[in-house]
């Protein structure tokens, strides 16, 4: 195991904090540059959803992660970010422009969200941001000169300095995984600054952060600023991987998604932000599987047990009625987000951190390192 | 007039159901600091076994109503053992989240076991006005009111009256003291779970005559009723109820009297008024730290 010495605050905020960083990160920058010309473009259309989903994963961190203000409106602003791009599309605004837009308008209506959840903590936050993700839905349901109400808006095939970028060829991947890495990169040496300091400050404690002369109700709106601009990137693409746009696909569904991305990931950390979204987006290819393979894998296995033919293809039929049952989905979301909470609230970051040690201290790992502490009860009533 | 009068009733008969899930999300905050979002659906689960016992096998209306709320202050009891004492005391968030991931699992399970169709339950209330000059008023309606009434005036006795509802009260003051002062804390939030579950059953049933029974019904009056607890104060008893009958009244008018559109809106535009002017809703006490 390497031991990290640092003798001053340079050493402690760099952003690779020794040479193995580089090696590994740029191991997986080939194999993701490699992608698109190995895998099939089903998968490659899979990665260009994680790289949208880790994003607004990463915009969410910093609310919810870092400067611990719950969510439950995000898809809204995923909606505002894809609603701008299709309505400056239409007037042949240039790709450039039209995104920096997005991020500019939904990082505005953040702060506007911000500024009445100031007063607001736990869970009347997490109700007035649910309100907000209602209201903007119904608002894109109605505004109908702008939005095309229900029925939906189209999204022509993106162009970048006059060539086309159709939404599933190669160079739309690379443009959402720059997007990805530039935001990752930038948050990170936002967290590294004073005001990702104070972000964290006002996560941990709020009064702390206060005495410590952090002006709170304004990192608070920066935060959702940041946080909502990110997700206007994020909308954008969105709104081109889609190619089509409609209120019903911005529900409170969706923003709960983005907080089950944060969650399963990790919520601490960014890398969790990006294995969140790997897990969500895999999950449906997933289910395919069981639906396909699962129920020829149990029958092969009861007939190597003795059963005879007819009773494997009971089995079978059974286990396929089971694996293709309407809600099975919600039910395995459900599974998994109770287990995580229970189990690995540091999510699979977490995990992943648990078995890194594990080969580190090899023969001297103390399950006992994460154990979590008996907390007794706090009341948040008087904070 | 006469529209408004009418609008009023099924506005507060509405209401009124918003208030009882309210109540559930209230009851299960004050004892323990977790917010259930769960609670809707557990309504949709007690609704179902309601189904089941009423439509299937063919009981009676109240003997199927008393066994669906006797099963689910089971279910509920059950729910809180597997799903929350293990998280109990750590941030809201995980506790949210995980009755989100409970909430999605009772949805789909119930979706799986008794398909996606919207369901009736036969009640003695279902057809029937009590008509008063011109004004005509829906049993089904009147009934849920009279039932919200009681069941609250119930609970009132049951926290002020008997030795468990003091318990339970002591236990949402301070839990370690509670504890250190005898009172067998995790046996007392159980309990306040099964009624939190119960109470919901009796939502659902009510419910039954007005809407329809189907597997999203939780979610859809889950998150009006999150607002009723809001807008009443979180933690307060009264305040649910009287949150629910608001957000309820200002449904109906908006849907009768302002363009298509602000019905599903409105009670979330003026939560959001509320809590701009109000953060800890209409009754809700702050409490402040003593330093």
């Amino acid at each position: 195991m390497r031991f990290l010495f640092k003798t001053d605050y340079e050493d402690d905020i760099k952003l690779f904090p020794h040479s193995g960083y580089i090696v590994s990160y740029g191991i997986l920058l080939a194999f993701l540059a490699i992608a698109p010309f190995v895998l099939s473009s089903y998968l490659v259309s899979q990665l260009v959803f994680v790289c949208i989903y880790a994003t607004v994963g990463v915009g969410l961190m910093i609310l919810t992660g870092f400067t611990g203000q719950a969510s439950l409106g995000h898809a809204a602003f995923l909606a505002i970010g894809a609603y701008t791009a299709g309505y400056l599309q239409q007037y042949n605004v240039p790709f450039p422009v039209y995104f920096l837009a997005a991020g500019l308008i939904t990082g505005v209506v953040g702060a506007l969200v911000g500024f009445p959840a100031l007063r607001l903590q736990g869970i009347y936050l997490v109700i007035a941001t649910i309100s907000f993700g209602f209201i903007v839905e119904e608002i894109l349901a109605r505004w109908e000169t702008v939005t095309h109400g229900n029925e939906g808006m189209r999204v022509k095939t993106l162009s970048l300095f006059g060539a086309v970028v159709p939404r599933d060829g190669p160079t739309f991947y690379f443009l959402c995984l720059g997007v990805l890495i530039l935001t990752i990169v930038g948050t990170l040496n936002l967290l590294r600054s004073p005001t990702g300091r104070a972000f964290v400050a006002i996560r941990d404690s709020e009064t702390a952060a206060r005495s410590m002369g952090v002006n709170v109700s304004l990192y608070k709106v920066k935060s959702f600023a940041i946080s909502a601009a990110i997700t206007g990137f994020a909308g954008v693409l969105f709104a081109h991987k889609m190619s089509f746009i409609s209120p019903e696909m911005f529900t409170l569904q969706l923003s709960i998604e983005f907080i089950i991305v944060i969650l399963i990931g990790g919520i601490f950390s960014l890398h969790g932000a990006v294995l969140g979204a790997i897990f969500l987006v895999m999950i449906d290819p997933f289910l395919t599987y069981l639906k396909d393979d699962l129920p020829v894998i149990i029958a092969g296995i009861a007939a190597t047990f003795g059963a005879d033919s007819i009773t494997a293809g009971k089995i079978h039929s059974n286990v396929a009625a089971i694996a293709s049952a309407n809600g099975l989905k919600g039910a395995i979301y459900g599974v998994i987000i109770v287990l995580f909470v229970l189990f690995e609230p540091l999510g699979l970051y977490g995990r992943w951190l648990k078995i890194k040690l594990f080969f580190q201290l090899f023969p001297l790992y103390k399950r006992a390192t994460f154990k979590r502490q008996k907390i007794y009860v706090k009341s948040e009533r008087n904070r | 007039m006469l529209d408004f009068v009418q609008q009023l009733v099924s506005g507060i008969a509405l209401g009124c159901v918003y208030g009882l899930i309210a109540l559930g999300f209230v009851l299960i905050y004050k004892a323990t600091e977790v917010i259930n979002f769960a609670q809707g659906d557990l309504m949709m689960l007690g609704g179902f076994f309601a189904f089941t016992f009423i439509g299937m096998l063919g009981l009676n209306y109240w003997l199927g109503f008393a066994g669906a709320v006797a099963a689910m202050a089971l279910f509920g009891m059950l729910a809180e053992r597997v799903v929350v004492r293990p998280i109990l005391g750590y941030p809201q968030f995980s506790i949210i989240m995980a009755t989100i991931g409970l909430g999605y699992f009772l949805r789909s399970v119930v979706g799986m076991i008794w398909g996606t169709d919207d369901f009736k339950i036969e009640t003695p209330f279902s057809d029937g006005v009590l008509r008063i000059g011109s004004l005509v008023l829906a049993y089904d309606k009147l009934s849920v009111i009279a039932a919200t009434i009681i069941l609250c005036a119930l609970l009132y006795l049951f926290f002020n009256r008997t030795t468990l509802g003091t318990a339970m009260r002591a236990s949402s003051e301070n839990m370690l003291a509670a504890y250190y002062m005898g009172i067998p804390v995790k046996r007392v939030v159980s309990i306040v779970w099964a009624i939190a579950a119960a109470v919901a059953t009796a939502a659902g049933v009510l419910l039954a005559p007005i809407t329809f029974i189907h597997s999203n019904v939780g979610l859809v009056l889950g998150l009006k009723a999150f607002p009723a607890a809001v807008l009443g104060g979180f933690g307060s008893i009264p305040g649910a109820v009287v949150g629910g009958v608001l957000i309820g009244v200002i449904e109906s008018m908006a849907g009768f009297y302002l363009p298509q559109g602000w019905k599903d809106v409105a009670p979330y535009i003026v939560l959001l008024v509320v809590l701009l002017l109000k953060p800890e809703g209409l009754f809700g006490v702050h409490m402040r730290k003593k330093v």
